[in-house]
């Protein structure tokens, strides 16, 4: 699975969370929890929707490296791929 | 005959439209089956059936508003048969009618003069009515909103309210949850939500005042604790299911039902008794950075408790209590309960 698809994934699983978000406005670079309001309990179903789609683990000793939207694909394409 | 009527779900309930009937007449239900799907200002809610027995006549069609209390449908009791069918008044064209397309007469309601069955009932009676739509998002948050004016504005005109807060460490609680975390797989992780909900829980047993509902003037504790929890929708809005008995259920279970129904608010699709049950209600507002959160009860509850940010390892843990039933050295207690449980997260 190449970055993009991986990003559609991302995208689509976040948009089931907060189907109000408009992923075209999503600045990449910046704090995702900010942009989305996702409380604890929408980030964990988040990181479970991408656990059941991608099969990476995501240890929560992990959850520093996934603070933006670019972090959370480039973190799921490396264990993806080690996978 | 056993009268099934729409039960209140939630004090700022007071009527709902059926969407849609989940029975047909003939069949058989059993306690806690869902029959109907009723929209409330808050959501469309699936309504449950805690008596065993035969569905014998639907009586309030699809896209109706009905007051609560209205009685919805009529079943049989186990064991119980349908009144004679020729008491029923049935005109000859409807008679024959239902003959020739198999409808149950028992099963019709009646619509013409002194209830006789028509032609017409007979027609509607041969295909379900379908389901009626619900609300759209800006009338059901207009709603909502309406909703929640009346429920607090009743709450802070009948309950005396009295507040307290505590400062409660959490580091072993944090410590504790950081190891099984590391243990966990994603899917079986906990939230330090689920410990602050079973130690309320838990604190409840030791102060039952704090626990059941206020009603005809006095209060009526409960042996379970239905906890209340206070789940924003995204879309605006606030809505309180209950998770029921937490204090029987393990940190696991609770967080699976935490995750289902938090989940499920949001889908619209909670159920009756979630909607009716709470005895008790937990908010957490911490997420958004407050410190302390003060907030008003639900009636009929006695008690609601607010936890804020977690910030270097410490919590401000806050109780709203009904002065009619408990007074503030009992309410102080019950925050010390609350903190001596989370100091203790491996028992929990």
């Amino acid at each position: 699975m190449n970055e993009r698809e991986i990003r559609a994934v991302v995208l689509a699983e976040l948009k089931r969370i907060a189907p109000e978000v408009d992923a075209s406005a999503l600045a990449p670079g910046r704090p995702l929890r900010e942009q989305v309001d996702l409380d604890s309990m929408d980030w964990l179903n988040f990181l479970v929707a991408l656990h059941e789609r991608l099969k990476v683990e995501i240890p929560e000793s992990d959850y520093a490296q996934l603070g933006t939207l670019d972090a959370v694909v480039g973190y799921l394409g490396r264990r993806h791929g080690a996978a | 005959m056993i009268e099934f009527k729409l039960p209140s779900l939630g004090s700022d309930m007071t009527e709902g439209k059926l969407l849609e009937w989940k029975v047909k007449p003939g069949e058989g239900v059993k306690r806690g089956d869902v029959v109907a799907v009723v929209d409330t200002t808050k959501a469309a809610v699936e309504v449950e059936i805690w008596q065993e027995g035969v569905v014998h006549e639907l009586i309030v069609q699809p896209g109706e508003t009905v007051p609560v209390g209205t009685v919805m449908a009529l079943l049989l009791a186990p064991g119980e048969s349908a009144a004679p069918q020729a008491r029923k008044k049935v005109s000859p064209a409807a008679r024959r009618r239902a003959a020739q397309l198999g409808v149950d007469l028992a099963g019709v309601r009646g619509s013409g003069p002194e209830g006789a069955v028509t032609l017409e009932d007979v027609e509607r009676a041969r295909q379900p009515a379908p389901p009626a739509p619900a609300a759209q998002p800006l009338e059901r948050q207009a709603e909502m909103r309406r909703a929640i004016a009346a429920a607090m504005s009743r709450s802070k005109r009948e309950i005396p309210h009295y507040y307290l807060s505590e400062s409660v460490p959490l580091a072993r609680a944090a410590e504790w949850l950081a190891r099984e975390n590391e243990k966990r797989p994603v899917t079986g992780r906990l939230l330090m939500a689920a410990l602050l909900l079973k130690a309320t829980a838990l604190a409840c047993k030791a102060y039952p005042e704090m626990n059941g509902h206020y009603r005809e003037e006095r209060h009526q504790p409960s042996e379970a604790v239905h906890v209340g929890v206070a789940i924003s929708l995204r879309q605006g809005g606030l809505i309180a299911p209950a998770i029921h008995a937490v204090e029987r259920l393990s940190l696991d279970e609770l967080m699976s039902s935490l995750s289902d129904l938090v989940k499920r608010a949001r889908a619209g699709s909670l159920r009756s008794s979630e909607m009716s049950d709470p005895t008790i209600t937990v908010t957490n507002l911490g997420e958004g950075g407050v410190e302390v959160v003060f907030g008003v009860i639900y009636p009929p509850q006695v008690a609601l408790v607010g936890f804020g940010a977690v910030r270097e390892n410490k919590v401000v843990a806050s109780v709203s209590a009904d002065h009619r039933v408990s007074d503030g050295h009992r309410g102080a207690l019950f925050l010390a309960a609350i903190a001596r449980l989370l100091q203790e997260p491996e028992k929990l």
